[in-house]
């Protein structure tokens, strides 16, 4: 028999009204400001961003603080808001080379137009705990090199002259980019939108994935060509002006992944690449990105596909972390009545089970009399 | 006349970046001392909508789609009739209004010299001087490579 329940609405109430208590926490400690998570808690903002596929540092702090601190919680409700919005279009793509850059290292070249210049980096500090930024020193201002603007063109721009190096990805010229907010998943897909979904994957997913590559599971013996972190130009065409208009500028950071390769039916000896581009500054996601976008074009090089890293479907259908949480956290939902049924159905198989054990034994032990 | 006009417009685009560049309170702040007029009949907007941002596969190749901004745009006709658009990232209204007076104001060749100097000058050099400032702090973190001298002679 199946009853319908209703209830809970007076709990859930009073569930959210303590969620904003807790979210709050202590009334003597200073609220937060938005402002404050943006500029001091900005690479999560930023990581809010990029897997939130929402470039508004606004609106990620505000989900950051929402979500206590949850950042796929934050990811979820960025993902959400952007649903409400029109859509006014396509940028042109941005030009990385253009970039006025805050961060570039290269580990294939050191000598290189532009030079390595390291940024605001978490590398070669010494991972310790710092008593003084607990007791809320002031910090000191950066240095300053008054030096005349240098060009940084793009290193696979220097490396293409060798032909040792495979050009950027090009597509057919009627090849319209697709884009999966708009139109479902399908596989196999083709490289563009694999990097739509990469863009905005999980970045331990795809940090995982890209650490089995390294580790033997489709070794692609990835360099980092570069890594390139500031502020690009976006513009947007409309059909109310003769000029492409200017909207302002976005932090990215790109990886140009470079990997060796010994060559195939398919392609030559040479060095292939694996992109990675994603909103904010975070290099990690976007080398992790690279290296999951060079192991995906496994089948396009004609190497074996033998580990997950290379199976498209496989990684990007579990790449979005908005829709793994979903899943996963649905289970924790009402699930009375299935569980109900299901509950019946191992009662009777258990009912059946035991009866066949009955009759096992029985026959058992009429056999062990006759002897 | 090909020429003048092709100058109009990158004119008219430089002042579209530096307002869409610019931080809300600092237009609201120029456009009261410099004595510009407000008024407008709003033809559309103020409104908040997304971009879908385009990268290039590999920096230079085919395009593909990274993922939304926000941003906002505004259309207004002055009195005089010069209808003016603006659009920059955010969500800021206020800013998307001014701006898109700025560029009807703009297209006045009575107004023009006063949006420039009163406006968009002051808002340039301040955005020019915040770049520089960022480039030079980044530059000071370049590595100087120097060579070891190993061996005897």
């Amino acid at each position: 028999m199946y009853v319908a329940v209703k209830g809970g609405e007076a709990a859930i109430a009073n569930a959210h009204r303590l969620l904003a208590d807790r979210r709050r926490g202590n009334r003597s400690v200073p609220a937060l400001r938005l402002d404050q998570i943006v500029e001091q808690l900005a690479l999560g903002v930023d990581r809010v961003m990029s897997e939130g596929s929402l470039y508004d540092r606004e609106l990620a702090a505000l989900a950051v603080v929402q979500a206590r601190g949850d950042m796929i919680e934050a990811i979820f409700l960025v993902r959400a808001y952007r649903t409400t919005l029109p859509r006014f279009g396509y940028t042109n793509p941005v030009d990385t080379g253009a970039m006025q850059v805050e961060r570039r290292v290269s580990a294939t070249y050191k000598d290189l137009p532009g030079g390595q210049v390291l940024g605001p980096t978490f590398d070669y500090t010494h991972r310790l705990l710092d008593p003084e930024l607990a007791a809320g020193a002031e910090v000191e201002m950066p240095a300053q090199r008054p030096v005349e603007a240098e060009a940084m063109p793009r290193v696979s721009a220097i490396l293409a002259h060798e032909g040792l190096i495979e050009a950027d990805g090009e597509m057919p010229l009627d090849h319209v980019p697709g884009d999966i907010t708009r139109e479902p998943l399908q596989f196999p897909m083709a490289r563009d939108i694999r990097l739509q979904a990469l863009s905005r994957g999980d970045e331990g997913f795809l940090l995982a994935l890209g650490y089995s590559t390294q580790r033997g599971y489709a070794r692609n013996h990835p360099f980092v060509g570069e890594i390139r972190i500031g502020e690009v130009e976006l513009e947007l065409d409309v059909p109310e002006l003769p000029f492409a208009v200017p909207l302002g500028s976005i932090r990215v950071t790109e990886c140009q992944m470079v990997n060796q390769f010994k060559g195939s039916a398919k392609a030559p000896p040479q060095f292939t690449r694996g992109y990675g581009l994603v909103f904010g500054q975070s290099e990690r996601k976007a080398m992790a990105m690279a290296l999951c976008d060079r192991a995906l074009r496994a089948g396009e090089l004609g190497e074996d596909v033998v580990a997950a890293a290379q199976d498209e479907e496989f990684v990007i259908s579990h790449s979005d972390n908005v829709q793994a949480t979903g899943f996963v956290e649905h289970l924790k939902l009402p699930h009375y009545v299935d569980f109900q049924a299901e509950l019946g159905l191992v009662r009777r198989m258990r009912a059946e089970y035991e009866e066949r054990e009955n009759e096992d034994k029985a026959a058992e032990e009429k056999r062990e009399a006759a002897e | 006349m090909r020429g003048q006009e092709a100058r109009e417009q990158a004119g008219r685009k430089a002042v579209m970046a530096t307002l869409a560049h610019a931080a809300a309170d600092e237009i609201a702040r120029l456009w009261n001392e410099s004595g510009l007029p407000g008024e407008a009949e709003l033809l559309r907007g103020p409104e908040t909508g997304l971009v879908t941002v385009r990268g290039r596969i590999g920096g230079g190749g085919a395009p593909f789609n990274v993922g939304e901004a926000t941003v906002t745009r505004a259309t207004v006709r002055l009195p005089s009739g010069q209808v003016g658009h603006s659009y920059a990232l955010g969500r800021d209204k206020a800013k998307a209004r001014l701006a898109a007076i700025a560029d009807a104001l703009w297209q006045d060749p009575a107004q023009r010299e006063t949006v420039e100097a009163k406006l968009v000058a002051p808002l340039r050099a301040a955005l020019d001087a915040a770049r520089e400032t960022r480039r030079v702090e980044t530059a000071a973190t370049k590595v100087d490579f120097f060579t070891m001298v190993r061996g005897e002679d």
